[in-house]
């Protein structure tokens, strides 16, 4: 749909940009956050019960993605294998090698060997300890940072186009629209969010999907109001009157000329969207009513620092995680909202961002 | 004779950085004598008049001598100053709207002034608030003291500015553009009253304006600056009747001349309206019957052949947009609108959108009328690639630099943004972006009255030779009557939305029949 003669970014987000990576904190955070939730996203690969690759009587096999059952290595049970088993783990070890992830437990492994009753202190063999159940904290933690990020885009994604949508809507084509609209979102943002999922996990069992349902119901609200006003400033611009005298039809002329200034608006609510996803996934979990019990969860890893006062490395580990998580994010979002301000223009640059401002800088052409 | 210089610039210099906006400027001002300074926008104008005020952001350079009434300005303190702005020199802005403080009423607006200066407060500073308003000629002047600045009219707060100028007698007035942001009627009334003012004050006024007219009827001398440089300096029957420098004759010529081309005298009607009128409907208190709506234009008859272009004059709030925008269709109206033989006045959805193509509008400013975001082929393509969506992209480039080429623009510009024109090329893009749809009838709204003289004038040619080449319909709506004059056949009066006088361009303009058109036409300056 976007069709463009010349490929490329336009001059004013090119200035965005200038202005972004000339902002150090922001742009630390986010290479800090993209790397953090990229080694997350192959957490398979770092923390896991199963070896990565292995060789058995000189066949490879490779547990991560295929299910062996434990006849394969030598085993009386039809079941999966468990690599972590004495019995398997010397049969292999003897008949041929394993290759471990750095860490060897995943987010449910219970951990039978502790030298301390769970939950177990930080040892060599446990880098942050392990919980009152004998679960590795550390391979938690990032099962659930990717967790709470997933969870996160994937609800701002959601309540993203609900909300462009919805606003956009109401405020290109305003008055009855507008009017019934805007009563029943006010209604709709009355109901009490939290209650309603309180009350749904007593009657369903809640997994990810029912939360981010729930939820997405209610997210959008907040935005429809920004997007709102902006379509009903943009819409009487005169480029936007010159496109509907060209006869171009609404949904062309809302995606092409009204979104684009409606996004800058929307774009620097997103970051505090996603912070708010977090922190509401976080406090459901604390709380007991979110995730179901073993998932990998932050919320669940507070609750059990809050239970376990005598075992300082739960709490304090979930404390600098979702501290270290949530800053990063707020930095990235005061850098995106510095980045489309327009009176940023005149913020000091980085002398690296010259070339990309020279457009700007150019004497218009002139006339004569 | 020097006693009797007020306010006086020697070698007189402004830089933003590296970029020199004011060189060497020299100028004198004397007791009860106008100085009009002249140029087009960016010419250093404003800035000037500013910086040797001392009201220029700290990243500005003033260099050069300054001097009021033999005080030297360039070294004055902060607390110095405070004393001579708005006691001993008095600034009228551009802009009435903005300029007063819209929390106070008009008697603490003025009295604000004295009480700084003069000490003045209570009784006694509203009594001379009322000797000032009577001054600038306020109707109801106790009434007045007690209003707020939205219940004026543009007019009526352009004279509550220059109450607040005079009312410490000042010896130098500033009047940055005063009768801009103003109606043209209103614009006489104002410089009459300042000429006036000057006379019983004695004060010495300089004048800031782009607009040649208002120079030649109410300065004694003029200063005519191009980019920063001082062009030529002189009374006004000097410079004007015998002009030294190259850039004075490019803008005495600027007027726009000329006449549009002889109309086919069977030519077809291409537009025709029968009681076209637009009313919106007024919002409906609680409890209280809905008031009768508003009607911005009146039922009116409307007819224009091919090839001929009806000029529609009025002031702000005439309705000249609205009657454009109902025969556009882009605003609800009722009445009959018969558009080459069809009646475009029921289509709707699909069908409308289709015969858009056919006619098509220039908008008025040529900042907010195109895409920040889109390269210029975009832009122009844009209604293009709709109505013929069996194009291919070659065909579509071919036709972008074919219109490009015709409303004068390198073909190499398509791939440039907006911001990189100025504000006349922006506006040939405007008309590109209209003429790709080989339409027959174009509404031009005010085209060029956010437009340098200079570039108007250039702007009128090529309409003229557009129309003359396509045998195009014009719709061409301004309150430039010396415009109008040039681009129309005939023309219609609006006033309050109805038709005042309609008929033939020049015979309207040269005996005009009712009294409003008369004023028009005095206030336009219109020789002959």
């Amino acid at each position: 749909m976007l069709w463009r003669f010349r490929s490329g970014l336009s001059p004013i987000t090119r200035r965005r940009i200038a202005v972004f990576r000339g902002n150090r904190r922001a742009r630390w955070s986010l290479w800090l956050f993209a790397l953090l939730f990229a080694i997350s996203l192959g957490a398979e690969f770092i923390a896991n019960d199963k070896p990565i690759v292995m060789q058995y009587q000189d066949r490879w096999y490779a547990p991560m993605l295929v299910d062996y059952p434990e006849t394969e290595f030598g085993g009386f049970l039809p079941t999966t294998a468990d690599y972590r088993d004495d019995f398997v783990h010397d049969e292999i070890a003897s008949n041929g090698w394993m290759l471990w992830p750095p860490i060897p437990f995943s987010y449910d492994t219970l951990d039978r060997n502790l030298s301390h009753p769970a939950p177990s202190p930080p040892t060599g063999r446990h880098w942050l300890g392990t919980d009152d159940q004998g679960r590795d904290v550390l391979a938690r933690v990032i099962y659930g940072f990717r967790l709470s990020v997933v969870f996160a885009l994937v609800l701002t994604a959601g309540s993203l186009v609900l909300g462009v949508v919805v606003g956009g809507i109401q405020g290109y084509f305003g008055g009855k629209v507008d009017l019934i609209g805007q009563r029943f979102t006010e209604i709709w943002s009355g109901l009490p969010v939290l209650f309603l999922l309180i009350i749904l996990a007593s009657l369903v069992e809640p997994n990810l999907w029912w939360l981010l349902g729930i939820m997405l119901l209610f997210s959008w609200l907040g935005l429809v109001d920004i997007v709102r006003a902006e379509f009903l400033r943009a819409r009487n611009l005169e480029y936007v009157r010159a496109a509907r005298a060209l006869g171009l039809p609404s949904h062309l002329i809302m995606w092409r000329h009204v979104l684009p200034n409606a996004m800058v608006a929307t774009l620097t609510f997103i970051p505090f969207l996603f912070t708010g996803a977090i922190t509401t996934l976080t406090a459901l979990d604390f709380l007991g009513f979110g995730l179901p019990p073993g998932s990998p969860s932050l919320g669940e890893l507070v609750a059990q620092g809050k239970n376990n006062l005598q075992a300082p490395w739960l709490g304090i580990t979930a404390f600098i995680t979702l501290s270290l998580m949530l800053s990063l994010l707020v930095f990235i979002g005061e850098g995106l909202r510095d980045a489309f301000d327009p009176r940023h223009i005149l913020a000091p640059m980085q002398p690296d961002t010259e070339t990309s401002m020279a457009p700007l800088t150019k004497e218009p052409a002139d006339e004569r | 004779m020097s006693a009797d210089i007020v306010f006086s610039l020697h070698r007189f210099s402004i830089a933003f950085g590296n970029m020199k906006v004011v060189d060497n400027l020299s100028l004198d001002i004397r007791r009860g004598e106008t100085l009009a300074l002249v140029g087009e926008s960016g010419s250093g104008k404003s800035v000037s008049a500013l910086g040797a005020m001392g009201l220029l952001p700290a990243s500005a350079r003033v260099s050069g001598e300054r001097r009021l009434s033999g005080t030297d300005l360039s070294t004055l303190t902060a607390t110095k100053w405070q004393g001579i702005r708005g006691n001993q020199v008095g600034f009228i802005f551009q802009e009435p709207m903005t300029s007063l403080n819209p929390l106070h009423t008009i008697a603490k607006q003025i009295g604000e002034t004295l009480r700084l200066h003069q000490g003045l407060t209570g009784r006694a500073a509203r009594e001379r608030v009322r000797e000032l308003l009577v001054q600038v000629k306020l109707p109801r002047p106790d009434e007045l003291l007690d209003t707020w600045p939205h219940q004026l009219s543009g007019g009526q707060r352009q004279r509550v500015m220059i109450a607040m100028a005079i009312a410490n007698r000042p010896r130098l007035l500033i009047a940055d553009e005063p009768t801009t942001a103003l109606d043209v009627t209103v614009q006489q009334d104002i410089l009459a009253l300042l000429a006036e003012l000057r006379e019983t004050h004695g004060m010495a006024m300089l004048f800031i304006t782009h607009d040649l007219n208002l120079v030649r009827r109410h300065a004694d001398r003029v200063c005519v600056l191009y980019r920063g440089q001082v062009q030529e300096t002189g009374p006004v029957s000097e410079v004007f009747n015998h002009p030294q420098s190259d850039y004075t004759r490019t803008l005495l010529a600027a007027e726009p001349e000329g006449r549009p081309a002889h109309l086919v005298p069977s030519a077809p009607a291409l537009l025709e309206t029968r009681q076209l009128e637009v009313a919106f409907a007024r919002p409906k208190r609680l409890f209280s019957r809905r008031r009768p709506p508003f009607v911005a234009v009146h039922p009116l008859d409307l007819h224009l052949q091919r090839g001929e272009t009806l000029g529609i004059v009025g002031e702000s709030g005439s309705g000249k947009t609205t009657l454009a925008m109902a025969i556009l269709r882009l605003t609800g109206s009722t009445g009959e609108i018969t558009f080459a033989g069809d009646r475009i006045d029921h289509l709707k959805g699909d069908h409308l959108r289709k015969r858009r193509g056919d006619f098509q509008i220039v908008f008025q400013d040529p900042f907010g009328s195109l895409s920040p975001r889109m390269p210029v082929a975009d832009i122009v393509s844009e209604g293009l690639r709709f109505h013929q969506p069996e194009l291919g992209s070659d065909d579509i480039l071919r036709r972008v630099t074919r219109a490009l080429q015709e409303v004068g623009l390198p073909a190499d510009c398509s791939a440039r943004y907006p911001h990189e024109f100025s504000g006349g090329q922006r506006q040939r893009i405007a008309i590109a972006r209209a003429l790709i749809l080989e339409p027959q009838l174009l509404v031009l709204d005010e085209p060029t009255s956010a437009l340098d003289r200079t570039v108007q004038k250039q702007l009128v040619e090529l309409l003229r030779d557009v129309q003359a080449r396509r045998g195009l319909s014009y719709l061409f709506i301004s309150h430039d009557l010396a415009v109008v004059r040039a681009m129309a056949h005939r023309v219609m009066v609006l006033k309050d939305g109805a038709v005042v006088e309609q008929g033939d361009c020049e015979q309207v303009l040269h005996s005009p029949r009712s009294g409003y058109t008369q004023a028009l036409v005095d206030a336009a300056g219109l020789s002959g």
